[in-house]
C-alpha cells in the first residue's frame, strides 16, 4: 500500500533524501510531496561562491527529481497537526502524511551590530543573497579601491570573501576569534593560511569585531572594535548559522538547549512519525552545518522509510577546500582533543605548506590532521582516520619521505560525500563497468560531491591495472603533449624522421595531421612544404574548407570584424565573378562557398591583391577575434574593444594548435561579443580588462572562467601568450581549451598557478615561443601563390588540368548557387 | 569461349611528378574518375575517386597511411579508410570501391580501364 511522505524544505539534504528514497524504493511504496519555501529547486549551496564566475544559476543545479515527485516550490509549511498527521502550507493546502521529514535547514546568524540592517548589508546563503550583493556592488560607485567587509572568518566567510574578490572587490575579513577557520584549522595552519590569503588581496582582521556600520551617501563605513575604520562598498555577514527549528518549537517537538530539533541516531524526533535531517537537526547534541553529515542523515531516513535499520554513522566533519588557489584541509580530530593525542607538525614557511597529523598516545592510530598550502595528502589520509598507520607518523606528511606507500583497506570510505568505499569502487572497476574517472563518477557517485577524492579515483584505477592509454594512435605510443616535447627538444623537422625514431608503420589520418600541427606550431616552414603537404587534412592541404560536394569555401581574415567598404566590394566582386555562395559567419567574417580546387589560387590572388590574407578558417588554429563596437561608437563602452581585438588577432593569427581557437572582446560588461563562450574572452572594465579562459559553444557549451581581473593591455597580452602556448604544448589532439582545463590535474587553479604565478618557471619560455611565432608569421595563401611547385598541385585532374569535375553541379536557391545533392548509390541503397 | 577484355590505358603523368604518400585525380575517357597514389615504398595504386559515403569525388585528396600495415587512404569527408590494394572499406565491410590496374611505361604512369 502506498504511504505518503511529506518533506518540509528542499535544500541539498531534502533533495538528497528524495533522491535516495527514489533510488531505492523499487516498488513505489512512498508517494513523495515536498513543500519548499524557496522558489527554486535545491541547488549546490556548497559551490555557491562559484555562482560569481558566470552568474548562471544553472551551473549550481542538482539532478532534477522525476515527475512522480510532487515538488511544491514557494509554499512553506506553516502548521503541523501531529494528531491528525497533516501539514498546512502558507497557501492553505492541507496535506496528510504518514511520515513527515523536516529538512528546513538553517538561517544565517547576524550579530547585533548597529547598522546591520542598512542597505548594502547582506547575508551569504542563497543565490538571491549573491544577486543582492552584486546589485549593491554595481550601484556603489565610489572612487578608488573597491572594498567589501566579510564578518566571520570561518569556512563560509572565506568563501564569501572569495565571491567578493570575484566581483573585483578587495575583501576585509573580520573574525572575532584569534584565527581564521577556527573550527577546522589550528593555530599554526591558520597563521600560514592568513599569510597566503593576504598575498591574494585579502585583509584579515582577527580578534576583533564590527562595533558599528554607518552609511554616508553611496558608501558604508564600518568601525571595528580595535578602532579601525573601513570605507566599503558592501558588507556581508557570514558569522555562522542557526537551525530553523521554529516549526518544531511551535508544534511541540523536543528542541535542543542550543537549538536544533532533537533526533535520535535514526534521525527520528520526539514524534515517531516525524524525522528531522540536516542543519535543522540536533543529533547527539550537535547541529552540523556541513553537507556530509546531512547526506548521511538523509540516507539513514531513506533506509528507515523502506524498513531498514540504518543508524547515523557519526559525523565526518572533514573539510577540504581550495580558496583562491590555497588548499585547506581538516579531518578527524584536527584539534587533538582525544586524551593523550600526539601532534606531529611539518611547517615549511618557505614552501608555504603546513601539515599536522594527530595520532593516538601510542603513535599507532591516525586520529586527524590539518593541511594548509598543499592538501595533496588529504584523499589518502582522511580515509585512514581511526586506523593504524605504519612507521613513524611524520612520514605521512614529511615532503622528503615520498616513498611511503599507504594502501587503503577495502572498507575505507574514499568518498565521504556519498559514502562510497574503496571496495565499492574497485568492484565496478574489476567488473569492467568503469574504465575511467567519468565512468566511476556516473556509476558510484564518488567524486561528484566536493571532488576531493578524484585523485584517489585515478589512483585506484591505476592500482586495478586500468591503463589510461595516452597513445596517439597505432603508430605512436606517446601522447600529443609528449610528442610535442620530443619534436621541440630534438629539433625534429619532418614526420618521417619522427616516426622512424619514435613510432612505427607509416602513419595515418590521426597522427599525420597531429604531427603536422605540432610542426606548424613550432613554425617549421610553410604547412605545404615538401612532405608536410602529405600530412595535412584536406582543409589544411588546400587552405580552404571542404564542403559536402568536394568543393571548398574561402574565408579571408577580417580582423576584429572591422572592414572597409572597398574591401567589402572586392569580396562581393570575387563572389560574383566565381559564382560563390556567400554567407556571414558567426565569427564576423564572410564565407565564400563553392570554389573548386583549381579556382582557389585565382580567388586568393584577387583577395591578396586587395590586401586580404588567409583567415585560417580551415585550420586547427586561431580563427577569429570577434568584437563589439566598443568606446569608439557605443555610448556604454568603457574600452576600445575593436582596437584590442584587431591587435590580438594580428598577434595570434596563424597559430596552429591542438584544436581551433576562438576569441572575442567585449567593450563593457553587457558582453555583446559573447566573449565568455570563447577559448579566451576579454571583457572591458573601468580599469582595464578581465580575461576569461576555457569557454566553448558547440556541442558542450561552457562559460569561460575568470583568470585575471582589471589587467592592463600589456599584462593581458602576456597572460594570453602564456595561456595559448601552454595549451599548444600540453593539450591532447583535438582537445579544446575547455576540456583541456577540465582534464587538468588541479583544473583552473593549476592553470592559474602556472601562467599567472609562474609556478613551473616556464612563463619566460612560453612568452619567447610566442614571440617566435609572431615574428615568423607569413600569409599561407601568398606562400602558395609565390611558389610554382605548390601552385601546381591545385589542379582538378592531373591529366586534364582546367577540366571541371563533372560530378559537381549547382542549382539556385534564394538567388545564389548551392550544390546539387550527390547520388550516393552504394551506401544509400543499404 | 573466354571473352578477352581489352584494357584502355590512360596516361596520368610522369612517375616523378607523383609525390610519395599522396594522391592525384585522373579523368578517364568515359568521364569517370580515378585516384592514383604513390606510397612511400614506391608502390602505385589506383582506386575509384568517388567516396561512396558522400558521393563526392575526393578520395585522391585523402590522407595516405597504413592500418595494421595495410596501405589505406582515408576519405576527407567522413574519414572512412579504404584498402588501396583491394578497395575494401575497413570501417564498413559491406562497402568497397573499384580498383584499377596501374602501370609505369617509359616513366609515365598509366591507368587501365575496361
Amino acid at each position: 500500500m502506498t504511504r505518503t511522505l511529506v518533506v518540509v524544505g528542499h535544500g541539498m539534504v531534502g533533495h538528497r533524501l528524495v533522491q535516495a528514497l527514489r533510488d531505492r524504493d523499487a516498488t513505489d511504496q512512498w508517494r513523495i510531496v515536498v513543500f519548499a519555501e524557496e522558489t527554486r529547486p535545491a541547488y549546490d549551496r556548497v559551490a555557491l561562491s562559484s555562482y560569481v564566475d558566470a552568474w548562471d544559476a544553472g551551473h549550481l543545479a542538482l539532478a532534477p527529481h522525476g515527475d512522480e515527485v510532487d515538488l511544491r516550490l514557494g509554499d512553506p509549511v506553516r502548521h503541523i497537526d501531529r494528531a491528525r498527521r497533516t501539514v498546512t502550507t502558507a497557501s492553505g493546502v492541507v496535506q496528510p502524511y504518514d511520515t513527515l521529514v523536516l529538512a528546513t535547514g538553517s538561517y544565517p546568524f547576524v550579530p547585533p551590530v548597529p547598522g546591520r540592517d542598512l542597505p548594502g548589508c547582506h547575508v551569504y546563503r542563497t543565490i538571491e543573497d549573491l544577486d543582492g550583493i552584486r546589485a549593491t556592488v554595481a550601484a556603489a560607485h565610489g572612487g578608488g579601491r573597491r572594498a567589501g567587509m566579510v564578518l566571520g572568518g570561518g569556512l563560509l566567510g572565506l568563501e564569501a570573501a572569495n565571491a567578493l574578490r570575484g566581483m573585483g572587490l578587495s575583501p576585509h575579513v573580520v573574525e572575532l576569534g584569534p584565527r581564521l577557520m577556527p573550527l577546522q584549522v589550528d593555530e599554526g595552519g591558520a597563521g600560514l593560511l592568513k599569510r597566503l590569503v593576504e598575498k591574494l588581496d585579502l585583509t584579515v582582521h582577527t580578534g576583533t569585531s564590527a562595533s558599528s556600520i554607518e552609511r554616508d551617501g553611496e558608501r558604508l563605513f564600518a568601525t571595528l572594535s580595535n578602532g579601525l575604520e573601513l570605507d566599503l562598498d558592501v558588507v556581508v555577514f557570514s558569522a555562522g548559522i542557526r537551525p530553523r527549528d521554529d516549526l518544531a518549537r511551535e508544534f511541540g517537538l523536543e528542541v535542543g538547549a542550543r537549538g536544533g530539533i532533537v533526533v535520535d541516531d535514526t534521525c527520528r524526533t520526539s514524534d515517531e512519525n516525524i524525522y528531522a535531517v540536516g542543519e535543522c537537526a540536533s543529533i547527539g547534541g550537535v547541529v552540523y552545518g556541513l553537507i556530509a553529515p546531512g547526506n548521511s542523515m538523509a540516507d539513514v531516513v531513506a533506509d528507515r522509510l523502506l524498513g531498514g535499520s540504518a543508524v547515523f554513522p557519526g559525523a565526518d566533519t572533514s573539510t577540504k577546500l581550495k580558496l583562491m588557489g590555497v588548499d585547506v584541509a581538516s579531518f578527524g580530530d584536527a584539534h587533538a582533543t582525544t586524551e593523550g593525542a600526539l601532534e606531529v607538525v611539518v611547517n615549511d614557511a618557505v614552501a608555504g605548506t603546513y601539515a599536522k597529523v594527530v595520532v593516538s598516545d601510542d603513535a599507532k592510530t591516525l586520529l586527524g590532521g590539518v593541511l594548509v598550502g598543499d592538501a595533496g595528502a588529504y584523499p589518502l589520509l582522511r580515509p585512514l582516520v581511526g586506523r593504524d598507520v605504519p612507521g613513524d607518523p611524520v612520514t605521512l606528511i614529511a615532503p622528503s619521505s615520498g616513498g611511503v606507500e599507504l594502501t587503503l583497506p577495502a572498507d575505507a570510505q574514499v568518498c565521504s560525500c556519498h559514502a562510497v568505499t574503496k571496495q565499492d569502487i574497485t568492484d565496478v572497476i574489476h567488473s569492467g563497468e568503469c574504465g575511467d574517472v567519468p565512468a566511476l563518477k556516473a556509476c558510484t557517485k564518488a567524486g561528484t560531491g566536493c571532488g576531493s577524492c578524484v585523485p584517489m579515483l585515478k589512483k585506484l584505477l591505476q592500482e586495478c591495472g586500468v591503463e589510461q592509454s595516452r597513445a596517439l594512435c597505432e603508430h605512436f605510443d606517446h601522447s600529443r603533449a609528449d610528442l610535442f616535447e620530443i619534436v621541440r627538444a630534438a629539433g625534429i623537422t619532418t614526420f618521417s624522421a619522427l616516426i622512424a625514431k619514435h613510432g612505427r608503420g607509416r602513419g595515418c589520418d590521426i597522427c599525420k595531421p597531429a604531427i603536422a600541427s605540432i610542426l606548424a606550431s613550432l613554425d617549421r616552414g610553410h604547412v605545404l612544404d615538401g612532405e608536410q603537404a602529405t600530412l595535412q587534412d584536406t582543409n589544411d592541404r588546400f587552405l580552404a574548407n571542404i564542403q559536402r560536394n568536394g568543393t571548398y569555401s574561402v574565408v579571408p581574415r577580417i580582423p576584429g570584424g572591422e572592414i572597409t567598404a572597398e574591401k567589402l566590394i572586392v569580396i562581393g566582386e570575387v563572389a560574383r565573378d566565381y559564382g560563390l555562395y556567400t554567407k556571414i559567419t558567426g565569427g564576423q567574417r564572410i564565407d565564400l562557398f563553392g570554389a573548386t580546387v583549381d579556382q582557389l589560387p585565382a580567388i586568393w590572388k584577387r583577395l591578396v591583391d586587395a590586401g586580404f590574407e588567409s583567415g585560417h578558417a580551415y585550420g586547427k588554429a586561431l580563427r577569429t577575434i570577434k568584437s563589439c563596437v566598443g568606446t569608439t561608437w557605443c555610448r556604454f563602452g568603457v574600452q576600445d574593444s575593436v582596437g584590442l581585438a584587431i591587435e590580438l588577432e594580428l598577434r595570434y593569427r596563424g597559430l596552429r594548435a591542438p584544436h581551433k581557437i576562438k576569441s572575442a572582446v567585449s567593450g563593457c560588461a553587457r558582453e555583446c561579443a559573447e566573449a565568455r563562450s570563447k577559448d579566451f574572452g576579454i571583457i572591458a572594465t573601468e580599469n582595464g580588462w578581465n580575461l576569461y579562459v576555457g569557454g566553448n559553444g558547440g556541442f558542450t557549451p561552457r562559460h569561460a572562467d575568470l583568470l585575471a581581473t582589471d589587467v592592463d593591455t600589456e599584462t593581458l597580452v602576456r597572460l594570453i601568450d602564456r595561456f595559448l602556448m601552454f595549451y599548444v604544448r600540453t593539450a591532447d589532439r583535438l582537445q579544446r581549451t575547455a576540456s583541456w582545463i577540465e582534464a587538468m590535474d588541479g583544473g583552473l587553479d593549476h592553470l592559474r598557478s602556472v601562467i599567472v604565478d609562474d609556478s613551473l618557471g616556464i612563463c619566460a619560455d612560453l612568452e619567447a615561443a610566442m614571440e617566435v611565432h609572431v615574428a615568423s608569421y607569413a600569409d599561407e595563401w601568398r606562400g602558395v601563390l609565390d611558389d610554382p611547385e605548390k601552385l601546381s598541385r591545385f589542379s582538378s585532374f592531373v591529366n586534364a588540368p582546367g577540366t571541371p569535375d563533372p560530378t559537381i553541379s549547382f542549382r539556385e536557391e534564394r538567388g545564389q548557387r548551392v550544390p546539387v545533392s550527390l547520388g550516393i548509390p552504394e551506401v544509400a541503397a543499404r | 569461349m573466354t571473352a578477352v577484355v581489352e584494357l584502355t590505358w590512360t596516361s596520368v603523368c610522369a612517375w616523378d611528378a607523383l609525390q610519395p604518400e599522396a594522391g592525384v585525380a585522373v579523368l578517364l575517357p568515359d568521364s569517370s574518375q580515378v585516384a592514383v597514389f604513390r606510397t612511400f615504398d614506391g608502390g602505385l595504386h589506383a582506386v575509384a575517386n568517388v567516396d561512396p559515403f558522400s558521393g563526392a569525388a575526393v578520395l585522391s585528396r585523402g590522407i595516405v597511411g597504413d592500418r595494421g600495415g595495410v596501405a589505406v587512404v582515408a576519405s576527407p569527408i567522413y574519414k572512412q579508410a579504404f584498402d588501396l590494394g583491394t578497395g575494401a572499406c575497413l570501417d564498413d565491410p559491406t562497402v568497397s570501391i573499384a580498383v584499377h590496374p596501374v602501370r609505369v611505361l617509359d616513366g609515365t604512369v598509366q591507368v587501365g580501364s575496361p
